[in-house]
């Protein structure tokens, strides 16, 4: 196993590899120069020089990237162009409330879904299972930003439960934490109930009618213990592909939620980044992102292993 | 005579809930009891498992409903138990083991384990009571190194054991029925014996009466005390073993006796001075596992296996499962590329040719799989699949679908079956479709990787003849590979008997398979179910032997 994980995590670092390589040809490629572009429009020469020589522009290309790297091995990943800020320091602000959401956005998801897949699955072709899929249905289709202005108005505005927006670190209160995370959680999960739900309710119904799970039932245990050891575990595996790459999505691309609830996350980061141009930001939006997907599957394909002792590495 | 353990008395199960539904068991009676065997035996589609499924409370719920009728297990009614006791009387009273050990068990689940869940369910005995009387049980069904076992996840162990295990589990709470659905089908034969002998056994110790299912006439032999035909959801005889296969009284039973083909080899066709079409020198393949780091591992498929094959005739290549058989066959038509060793197709040799100039002597040499259900393209006609092959060279489409239209005559279906899709046929006429396809290129060798395995006797018969049909009219030469000697005793006129990859024993089919030289073709003949009947002929072997004196 711990074998396995080695090699695992070795082989990662190719992929990372390519992709620092990408990032970094992003800006040494594009038509012009790089100066000019980090520069922006209104440039003075002397300016464009002075980037041309901290970025080490004149030193030819690999030499370049040798260094490039070096620095990001370092933690250094350049100065923001708007800001003026480290980059490494914007997003080390901006990772706490996207991880949050994402982590709680998932969990509700998991603990609702799993069990709605699961019970659709069960009560296949009954009303339960038309009115699960039919709730899905409508996870789908009702945009994020919709759920969550109802949201808002209902519990924020009417109710007076929880403030309209804004974001609280852990480290000031759980309470306050708790009470403005509920509502940008209670959006998101919309879609990825519906996602899930899905997914446990198809992945079920495959298992349910293999043998094994007849086998059970010819045994005579109640059909709590057959759904829940029997084939919701070997119902696993697709389950926790969508909940992991949904997690991955969930971190980088959540603009519209966090711009709704007014949460300085880092898809918000990005999106300002890519419209001022913040080259330094957007190279390191796209290694944080890539990172974050390949730490993502790593744990997947981890899960898959213990999950099912058939998958051998 | 004692009470009966199970008593079916004219059950009707239909699809659906609504009456009038189409019936798919049709006033079935029959009894078993205490220590007896009752085999119930049928062709696909006879309803016999429906039957030991309606028994369990098994059915799929809605849309398979017993309608009238009763089933009692001890006295006790099941069709209208609830569901709470049809779970307690499930493994307690009664217990059931399944055709596929290699998919009945959970493969993320501990095998002891799995065991254990039925005394967990059904007893109040603490941990280390249950686990002694598992290991007891798994004792009693003869597995090796029980402690291991019971630790171990199914995919560790062989179908043999895994069968067992599933015996284990059955029997652990001494159930007063077992109901058994094919369950050595999917073994290979020496397997089987040990299974059935087993399964003999145990019902001796413990008295269980037993409901035993199989389509294989020999099991019926070796293991019944009375036997249940069954027919399209109906019963057509029931009676003792010896009466059923001595004196059956229905027409349909005595067809289905007279189909089993026979051990005893057919007639052998005279040496002829045909010339070679197929020749098989030295072949080997072996399958590397390469690991990311570290030494791969190596399997040896097939290890220099040389055969020949002459125009007109057929070659069987028997085996059990793993004996390298498919995997020689497959390296012949080159689907898979031999490690090493030559093959020579009508004298050119074409194991080391590329691809590309592979392409002409392919038509020369055309495949029939083993399963009729997936080996047929389902969105496709059967007249576009059997006329792709002579269209690839360069045959108009139109011509090509003419000679489809004679080849599905040949193989005695209609002409217009051209323009159906695969689903609209049966097994045995999808198989006949395969056959078609791989004569419409006419190849000099057919080979036919276990063709008639999936199919029910009575179509298989039909396919047998008409293979020899074929062959006597095309002079083509088969490449025959099957693990039942039944089958090769009565259509091959050499034999090539593999084990772990290697050639055991080779020879014409009437010397092979009556005086064996090697241990292990004497094993595979002697584990054959049923060795002693001579089914077609409702007498035991002996009886025939001492009347042809």
């Amino acid at each position: 196993m711990l074998g396995y994980l080695i090699r695992r995590v070795l082989a990662a670092v190719p992929v990372m590899g390519v992709v620092a390589l990408f990032v970094f040809l992003l800006l040494r490629l594009t038509p012009g120069d790089p100066a000019a572009i980090l520069a922006g429009d209104n440039a003075t020469p002397e300016r464009l020089e002075r980037i041309r020589a901290s970025l080490g522009l004149n030193e030819p290309l690999v030499v370049q990237f040798i260094t490039w790297v070096g620095k990001l091995l370092h933690g250094d990943l350049g100065t923001s162009l708007i800001s003026n800020l480290p980059v490494m320091k914007m997003i080390g602000q901006r990772v706490e409330p996207s991880i949050s959401i994402a982590l709680s956005t998932i969990i509700l998801a998991v603990i609702v879904a799993v069990p709605l897949g699961v019970i659709a699955a069960w009560k296949h072709g009954t009303w339960i299972d038309r009115f699960v899929m039919g709730l899905s249905v409508l996870g789908f289709s009702v945009p994020v930003f919709v759920v969550g202005y109802v949201l808002i108005e209902v519990f924020a505005i009417d109710l007076r439960w929880v403030p309209v927006q804004g974001f609280k670190s852990i480290s000031t209160g759980f309470g306050a934490f708790f009470e403005r995370i509920i509502l940008p959680t209670c959006a998101l999960s919309f879609i990825y109930i519906a996602l899930i739900a899905r997914m446990t309710r198809a992945a079920m119904l495959d298992v349910l009618g293999e043998d094994y799970v007849r086998t059970a039932r010819a045994k005579g245990i109640n059909e709590v213990a057959v759904m829940m050891r029997h084939a919701l575990r070997n119902a696993a595996v697709p389950v926790i592909t969508v909940i992991g790459t949904g997690f991955a999505l969930l971190i980088s691309g959540v603009v519209v939620t966090e711009s709704v609830f007014n949460i300085p996350g880092i898809g918000r980061l990005t999106v300002d980044a890519v419209l001022a141009r913040d080259y330094p930001v957007i190279q390191a939006m796209i290694l944080l992102t890539s990172l974050i997907y390949v730490v993502v599957n790593l744990l997947i394909d981890v899960a898959y292993t213990l999950l099912d002792p058939r998958i051998r590495y | 005579m004692t009470n009966p353990i199970l008593d079916i008395n004219n059950l009707v199960v239909s699809v659906g809930k609504k009456p009038g539904g189409p019936k798919i068991i049709d006033g079935i009676s029959v009894q078993v009891h205490q220590g007896e065997t009752l085999c119930l035996v049928g062709e696909s589609g006879s309803g016999k498992s429906v039957t030991s499924l309606t028994t369990m409370g098994l059915l799929p719920k809605g849309t398979l409903v017993p309608t009238s009728g009763s089933v009692k297990l001890v006295g006790e009614e099941i069709l209208t138990a609830t569901d709470r006791r049809l779970r307690q009387l499930r493994a307690t009273q009664m217990a059931m083991i399944f055709q596929e050990p290699m998919t009945a068990l959970n493969p993320v689940v501990h095998v002891g384990r799995q065991i254990d869940e039925v005394l967990r369910a059904h007893t109040d005995l603490d941990a280390r009571t249950r686990k002694k009387r598992i290991l007891d049980m798994m004792e009693q069904v003869r597995l090796p190194q029980v402690e291991r076992i019971f630790a171990s996840y199914p995919h560790r162990l062989s179908g043999g054991q895994r069968q067992r295990i599933m015996i284990a589990m059955a029997l652990v709470l001494e159930p007063k029925l077992l109901i058994a659905d094919e369950p050595t089908t999917a073994l290979d034969v020496t397997t089987q014996k040990q299974i059935l002998t087993l399964i003999r056994d145990l019902q001796r110790d413990h008295g269980t009466a037993v409901l035993f299912i199989t389509h294989d006439m020999g099991v019926v032999a070796e293991i019944a005390d009375r036997v249940a035909v069954m027919r399209q959801g109906r019963l057509v005889e029931t009676g003792t073993l010896d009466s059923i296969l001595r004196n059956p009284t229905m027409e349909y039973t005595r067809n289905l006796l007279s189909a089993v083909p026979s051990l005893v080899p057919r007639a052998a066709r005279p040496e002829t001075k045909e010339p070679v079409v197929l020749e098989a020198n030295e072949l080997s393949k072996v399958y590397k596992e390469r690991a990311f780091f570290g030494k791969g591992r190596e399997v040896v498929a097939a290890d220099k296996v040389t055969l020949t094959l002459r125009k007109g005739r057929t070659l069987g290549i028997v085996g059990e499962s793993g004996s390298g058989k498919s995997t020689v066959a497959r390296c012949i038509v080159r689907l898979i590329d031999p490690t090493s060793g030559g093959v020579r197709l009508a004298g050119r040799e074409i194991s080391d040719i590329s691809r590309r100039l592979l392409q002409p002597h392919r038509q020369k040499i055309q495949i029939v799989f083993q399963d009729p259900y997936r080996s047929l393209n389902p969105r496709v006609t059967v007249g576009e699949s059997i006329a792709e092959g002579p269209i690839n060279y360069g045959v108009s489409h139109a011509d090509a679908m003419k000679r489809a239209r004679e080849l599905l005559e040949l193989v005695g279906l209609p002409a217009d079956a051209v323009s159906r899709y695969p689903h609209q046929f049966s097994g045995g006429q999808r198989q006949r479709i395969a056959i078609a396809r791989a004569l419409a290129l006419d190849p000099d060798v057919l080979v036919a990787d276990e063709a008639v395995s999936a199919l029910d006797v009575s179509v298989q018969a039909q396919v047998l003849e008409l293979l020899h049909e074929i062959q006597k009219r095309l002079g083509i030469a088969i490449l025959f590979i099957t693990h039942d000697l039944r089958v090769a005793a009565q259509i091959c006129d050499e034999v090539v008997v593999m084990q772990h990859g290697r050639v055991v024993e080779q020879g014409p089919a009437a010397e092979v398979l009556t005086h064996p030289q090697e241990a292990y073709t004497r094993a595979l003949l002697e584990a054959a179910p049923g060795r002693g009947w001579d089914f077609a002929n409702f007498r035991p072997v002996s009886e025939g032997v001492a009347a042809s004196v």
